[in-house]
């Protein structure tokens, strides 16, 4: 099997301007969305209402979690608690009501498909996340983001870190204005996905970069775009190979994974199409705005003192 | 060109081999487990507690699914959760017959901890604070001292009780001070306006949770969940079998510093000893036994600490905590030690809610610089525990662990099958597609993968993590980069075979190459998880972890396993002319837009 059968390098700077407006103009909405409708924050971070009841016979969890959702709860955890009578409820809190009031609609809707419940105590909670963690993860992300610079420009060019940079965080961006707009759950496992999607967008625009750097040095007499193109050109097989091997792992447990693994996924999967996107369609052309050329790449030779026009030394 | 000497394929065997071995355990599935392990450095749990154990629960009629020593303690496993809490009231009854001073730590996963004495704390420091500020504006008092939740300050006079009000109000807004006492001995007694106590709880409630998430996460990879609960409870969640003992026992220890001045007065200890202890002190013992009586109030306490370190003594080469004071309390130390020169000093270390003098020396000198060090008789791991509790944060007031159960995992069995079940059939669904796209290199690719899922597994079972959403989206990002750099490799060795070079030539120029890639994309990820396992908390932490290992497993297993097996089936091929890496399709003529 062989899928890619591409003669002739795919001129995909020519569309430069296009992708990058596309991006800016999807990115600008992720912002707005974020700052008007907020994240949907899950009750890891919200905190809420703790509701332990008490079965004279073993608690059938499952009927319990069927009882809440049709009562129209959302987010709910239901665990056994100390024995198997004992059962631990835990929803997120909603402002318009207090804890006891929530208590009460839980037995209610409780009493219909699991009856003979006892309630035992119901209390509020707090945030499984505190503060700290919001803030020392800002203070990581810009570390993360220094870090990256730093090692890029190292290994490559100035012009490569900040543009595969911008490219990153482009993603991560537009994943958050994905939930924000729709409103989707963001849970704790959604924020890991997040952070995986960073290191899988870093790992793309490196692989793509490392190719442009190796067709500067080995061929000559190219354009900057048509060294771009060549290079995007000859990894696209491994990039769409990979991509859909990583995407048929993730949609496998976006649709059978069932609800704790939905929102995970989802956001693997936008990240990962962000991914592919952002380093080969917008990464590159910064570079190449960013003046890349070949002169940067190659080292040049020494200057022998002494020597004449031929190099040769006396 | 393609061979490996045999100790390169020996290593990958060693190393296959004791990722198998650590990864087992992980098929046999969890079962609620007891754990027993020394409250005390002292005492060492042993083959003989592992019999004790084995005698207790027979006794009882509980059987159990085995009991195992290691190096923390014994655990046992059971059948049933019920079955479970039962097993640890026995353990409890036989290994601490008096409850008050327990020897052993008998420990589930769920520890729900109560917090009182945030108050008394606060005002014994706020009484320490009154002095100074007395001291400093040269007001003579006649004593000050915490009575249950009030600070009395007794004067001489009216006038200097007036001054003594100004002063408070001014420096301490957040005292409710009213007069009592009469003329001939006018007081003040001062107490926490409401406000300040709802925000003193909340604080103290706040801190505690970081402390805790500090003691026990300081690997980050146990996942504890640490949340308020009511008002001023911590609910402290710890999955799966974990080392729960060490995690209660540490949770229990609320050690506090406390430093005093020792009443050295001529028959006052012995007074003391008959039951008439003078005015204000109290009877601690020192180590060794020896009693001593310690004045009741505190010079200095554990909140002015910014580090503690262990280590030795220069002189007698005793192990030692070496202790570092912020720069009030380096002044209040300064103060104390030019004051009270020839006198002796009690360092106190408070766990537990019970005192013990680790050291009370004589001072000899004025000591600045905010440096102290507590030595005495203490073992080394006795000062490695001592530092770690102190430089841990102390808890803003002690805590009860008034409960302790075991908590049900929180998502259903049938949603834990679901997401195992999808990644299953998502890994079989790679395999498939790349053993029918690359044939024997992609063979070798899946089991690369499977080597580094292997690799990665065995390694978070060697630290006893528990796998979290976080971890798994770890592992996630991780088989994604195995697979790139298996990907990288093969289209490589594909491409150079269609510029005409010869397979084994095409082999090893493919790993060449793709390695370099490999590298830098690693790295610079790695990077990445770097920074979130250093500056990150709670599940980015966790994630941070599990990502940090995967890179190191991936790039061994798609380097150096997936070129081992390579060279184990092509390299010893002299004459190789072909190599089944999938269909190869070859330009009429290969360009780089249009040039040769």
């Amino acid at each position: 099997m062989e899928f890619f059968r591409i003669k002739k390098d795919i001129p995909f700077m020519r569309h430069a301007l296009t992708f990058n407006i596309i991006s800016l103009v999807t990115f600008i909405l992720a912002v707005v969305f974020l700052f008007t409708k907020g994240l949907h924050l899950s009750v890891e971070f919200t905190g809420g209402t703790l509701i332990e009841t008490h079965y004279q016979q073993a608690a059938d969890l499952e009927k319990i979690r069927g009882a809440l959702g049709k009562a129209g709860f959302t987010d709910y955890a239901v665990q056994n608690f100390g024995s198997s009578q004992d059962v631990l409820i835990r929803l997120p809190l909603k402002s318009e009501q207090n804890s006891n009031q929530i208590g009460e609609s839980v037995m209610k809707s409780l009493e219909a498909e699991a009856p003979g419940a006892e309630l035992r105590r119901v209390e509020f909670v707090g945030p499984q996340v505190g503060r700290e963690l919001a803030e020392n993860g800002a203070l990581a992300l810009l570390v993360v983001i220094i870090g990256i610079v730093i090692y890029l420009a190292f290994r490559f060019e100035w012009r490569f870190s900040v543009s595969a940079i911008i490219a990153n965080l482009h993603d991560v961006v537009i994943i958050l204005g994905f939930f924000a707009f729709f409103q989707w759950e963001f849970s704790l496992s959604v924020l890991a996905a997040v952070l995986a999607v960073l290191g899988y967008s870093v790992n793309e625009s490196v692989v793509v970069f490392d190719r442009v750097r190796e067709t500067f040095k080995k061929v000559r007499g190219l354009t900057t775009p048509q060294v771009l193109d060549h290079a995007i050109t000859s990894t696209i097989s491994r990039t769409i190979i990979t991509h859909g091997s990583t995407q048929m792992m993730v949609l496998s447990m976006l649709i059978f994974g069932g609800e704790t693994l939905y929102y995970f996924s989802l956001a693997l999967t936008i990240g990962i199409l962000f991914g592919i996107y952002s380093s080969v369609l917008v990464a590159s052309p910064l570079v190449m705005w960013l003046g890349v050329s070949r002169e940067q790449f190659i080292v040049k030779p020494k200057v022998i003192e002494g020597a004449n026009e031929d190099g040769a030394v006396v | 060109m393609n061979r490996y000497p045999l100790w390169k394929y020996i290593t990958i065997a060693v190393a296959l081999l004791l990722g198998l071995v650590y990864t087992l355990p992980n098929f046999f599935g969890e079962s609620p487990a007891v754990q027993l392990s020394s409250a005390k450095a002292t005492i060492k749990v042993d083959a003989r507690a592992q019999a004790r154990v084995e005698e207790a629960l027979k006794a009882a009629g509980i059987t159990h699914d085995g009991i195992q020593l290691d190096t923390v303690g014994v655990k046992v496993r059971l059948t049933s959760t019920d079955i479970q809490l039962k097993a640890k009231d026995v353990l409890e009854k036989t290994f601490n017959p008096n409850a008050a001073d327990p020897q052993y730590v008998v420990a589930l996963n769920l520890l729900t901890a109560d917090m009182k004495g945030a108050l008394t704390k606060k005002l014994d420091s706020t009484s320490a604070d009154l002095r100074t500020v007395m001291r400093d504006k040269n007001i003579r008092h006649g004593g000050i001292n915490r009575e249950g939740e009030r600070i009395i300050v007794k004067f001489r006079d009216n006038e200097t009780r007036d001054k003594a009000r100004y002063a408070i109000g001014d420096s301490q807004p957040d005292l409710l001070v009213g007069e009592t006492g009469d003329a001939s001995e006018p007081k003040l007694v001062a107490t926490l306006k409401p406000e300040a106590l709802l925000k003193l709880g909340e604080f103290a409630l706040k801190q505690n949770i970081t402390t805790l998430h500090n003691r026990i996460n300081e690997l980050g990879v146990a996942e504890p969940v640490i949340q308020q609960q009511g008002q001023d409870r911590i609910v402290v969640q710890l999955p799966g079998v974990q080392d729960t003992a060490k995690a209660k026992d540490i949770l229990g220890r609320t050690a506090t510093l406390e430093i005093r001045m020792v009443d050295d007065s001529a028959g006052a200890l012995e007074a003391a000893l008959a039951g008439n202890p003078p005015y204000g002190t109290e009877v601690y013992s020192e180590r060794g036994g020896q009693p001593l009586l310690v004045k009741k109030q505190v010079v200095l306490t554990g909140d002015r600490l910014t580090d503690a370190q262990p280590g030795f003594d220069n002189q007698t080469n005793e192990a030692a905590v070496h202790l570092t004071l912020d720069s009030a309390g380096a002044r209040i130390f300064k103060d104390v030690t030019r004051e009270n020169i020839n006198k002796r000093m009690a360092i106190l270390l408070i766990e537990k809610g019970k005192g013990e003098v680790v050291t009370a020396p004589v001072i000899r000198s004025e000591i600045g610089g905010g440096r102290v060090q507590i030595s005495g008789r203490m073992s080394t791991t006795e000062a490695n525990d001592t530092a770690l509790l102190l430089r841990a944060g102390s808890l803003a007031a002690p805590m009860d662990i008034i409960e302790e159960r075991t908590i049900g995992p929180s998502l259903g069995a049938e949603n834990i099958k679901k997401g195992f079940q999808s990644t299953m059939w998502g890994f079989a669904a790679i395999a498939v597609f790349m053993i029918a796209y690359y044939q024997i290199f992609g063979v070798v690719s899946v089991l690369a993968l499977a080597s580094n899922l292997l690799f990665l597994v065995a390694l978070l079972s060697m630290l006893q993590a528990t796998l979290t959403l976080p971890g798994i989206a770890a592992i996630a990002l991780t088989l994604g980069m195995a697979i790139d750099a298996n990907v990288l490799i093969n289209e490589r060795i594909r491409e150079e075979l269609r510029s005409g070079m010869p397979p084994q030539g095409a082999i090893a120029e493919g790993y060449e190459r793709a390695f370099g890639t490999i590298l830098d994309s690693n790295i610079t990820t790695l990077i990445a998880g770097l920074a979130l396992l250093i500056f990150g908390s709670g599940p980015v932490r966790g994630f941070a972890v599990v990502h940090c290992l995967g890179i190191m497993t991936s790039i061994f297993s798609s380097v150096f396993v997936s070129r081992g097996l390579v060279n184990l089936i092509y390299g010893r091929q002299k004459k190789l002319t072909k190599v089944a890496i999938g269909q190869l399709w070859k330009p009429a003529t290969a360009t780089v837009n249009g040039k040769k």
